[in-house]
């Protein structure tokens, strides 16, 4: 099991091993240390250039929406409705949800500015705490 | 290489819609039968068989043979998403153009009526006791949902939003227009599985089920098969007059995958795999977009049919907006796109969708559609995309004889 302790709080596990916690939460990435291409998981060769040399990185917090839609009808025991989208986080697209906005097309907007936010799924029978993640509106101010 | 061209002898679809009384192997025979019978052969000089059933246990094209008959010929079972039928038809060309074989019979069923959401859906989502990671992102719980949505209509409202993003313009109100231009013309295929206009107060109206998707800008799922018979250009010159005048050329047949795109690992890139294919089929058939009589295009949700207008060069590059609202792509327009209903009213049995297409497209260059007729049709294409992804594009052209 996964998972440390944070200042003293409930063991916490990441929702995607992509996920890393701590003090300044951030997403991380496979890159291609020939081409730069990134992966979320793991690759066997480079999609794009073929090599099999990677390296870790982290990925920017923050960035721009390029496209969502806000699933009303979903899969049994998917909560519904939810802003679906793809954040363009300094050149690294990242797939997620948009958080903390009320899900309808009045709130959410094409080009929208957001950034990684955290927050808890649920604390399992051992009291740990899975951390999942989104991306939410900077506001204008 | 063998460039003498390939052709459709016959070609045939059942009725798309809820066949409760049939199974996928009664609905298969009966669209190969159909499709021999219209080709005026016999399973006698089928020489190979390629058929596709994606939702299926697999082995199709042998419980095919077993119903309509046996002949030891090789069969080819495939699977490529949406584009599954495409993939069967191209098979058996392959076949033909490699000089193995004069006639190759391919074949694409599904049952879907009443299968729901695709995608994600299906099954419950459920989480264990404790938090254990699985799979190839080490998740500790179900990321439908949570990490974006895995389902099919959320996914392609993003690539037709995606879209808007880029060129703008691409409101609710534009795709529920393209859903009313199918559904209109739906209502001239007796063979559609639904077969009713719809108003565009009803379309934007509907059950939202992932913006700016309502349901009937979304395919409908039902239940349908489609087969055709091609034959080499050789054999077809000692066939029959009437055979030869109703005979459709293939004039390309092209079946492409996704190159890699950065933005693609996350959300699947329909575009590019789309454009190198019509690059590709434009130049081997050697006409372009403006010769184009109509156009079956896969608008698997109305966000679809938008990103191909512009995939498929129908329109200037970032035009598709414009593009649609000059009414180009209604039956009356300038490429008349899905004059049978597409995707959203005919239906979308997966594995016999790329098939269908083509027939739909035979059918008015043969000059025999009916009511729908887009008269002197002359040039057609017929495309198809199954996600992962896989673009299956056909040209087709009229005899001339």
């Amino acid at each position: 099991m996964r998972g440390h302790y944070i200042g003293g709080m409930a063991n916490q596990v990441p929702l995607v091993d992509y996920l890393v916690l701590g003090d300044a939460p951030h997403l991380q990435a496979h890159e291609c240390v020939n081409c730069g291409a990134r992966y979320f998981d793991r690759r066997n060769a480079c999609a794009s250039c073929f090599e099999d040399v990677f390296k870790t990185v982290s990925v920017a917090t923050e960035g721009e929406l390029t496209t969502f839609t806000i699933v009303t009808f979903a899969a049994p025991g998917v909560p519904v409705p939810f802003v679906s989208g793809v954040v363009d986080c300094d050149g690294t697209s990242v797939r997620t949800n948009v958080i903390n906005v009320e899900a309808s097309p009045e709130h959410v907007s094409l080009g929208m500015k957001v950034r990684l936010a955290t927050y808890s799924i649920g604390t399992d029978e051992n009291g740990t705490e899975a951390i999942g993640f989104g991306y939410e509106p900077i506001s204008a101010n | 290489m063998n460039t003498d061209p390939v052709w459709i002898l016959g070609i045939t679809m059942t009725k798309f819609g809820k066949h409760a009384g049939k199974d996928v192997v009664d609905l298969a025979s009966e669209a190969a039968r159909a499709a021999l019978k219209d080709a005026g052969v016999s399973m006698r000089d089928i020489g190979v068989l390629a058929a596709g059933n994606l939702m299926g246990s697999g082995g199709i094209g042998q419980q095919i043979q077993k119903q309509i008959g046996q002949t030891g010929i090789p069969v080819y079972n495939v699977s490529n998403a949406c584009a599954t039928g495409a993939t069967a038809l191209r098979t058996a060309i392959m076949a033909v153009k490699a000089g193995e074989v004069d006639y190759g019979l391919a074949v694409g069923v599904e049952k879907l009526s009443g299968a729901g959401l695709l995608g994600g859906g299906g099954k419950a989502k459920t989480q264990g006791a404790s938090w254990e990671p699985s799979g190839r992102f080490g998740a500790v719980a179900p990321t439908d949902g949570r990490i974006g949505t895995d389902a099919m209509p959320g996914t392609f409202a993003q690539i037709g939003m995606e879209y808007g993003h880029k060129y703008g313009g691409a409101t609710f109100e534009l795709f529920a227009r393209i859903s009313e231009k199918n559904h209109s013309h739906s209502t001239l295929n007796p063979l559609a599985a639904y077969s009713k206009a719809m108003s565009l107060e009803q379309i934007m109206g509907d059950v939202m089920i992932a913006y700016p998707n309502t349901r009937p800008m979304c395919s409908a799922n039902c239940d349908g098969a489609a087969a055709a018979v091609v034959v080499s250009d050789a054999k077809l010159k000692t066939l029959s007059l009437e055979q030869q005048r109703r005979a459709i050329k293939v004039s390309a047949s092209v079946l492409t995958s996704d190159p890699w795109q950065e933005s693609c690992q996350v959300l699947p890139d329909v575009n590019t795999l789309t454009k190198n294919a019509a690059k590709i089929a434009y130049e081997a058939a050697g006409i372009g977009p403006d010769d184009l009589d109509l156009v079956e295009l896969h608008d698997c949700f109305a966000t679809a049919e938008l990103v191909h207008y512009d995939n498929l060069g129908l329109c200037e590059e970032g035009g598709a907006v414009d593009f649609f609202n000059s009414g180009a792509t209604w039956r009356t327009g300038k490429t008349p796109v899905n004059v049978s209903g597409g995707l959203e009213s005919k239906g979308h049995p997966i594995a016999a969708t790329g098939i269908a297409n083509i027939w739909e497209v035979c059918h008015h260059l043969r000059g025999e559609a009916g009511q729908r007729q887009i008269e002197g049709a002359k040039v057609g294409l017929a495309h198809v995309i199954g996600l992962g992804s896989a673009c299956g594009i056909h040209v087709l052209e009229k005899s001339g004889l």
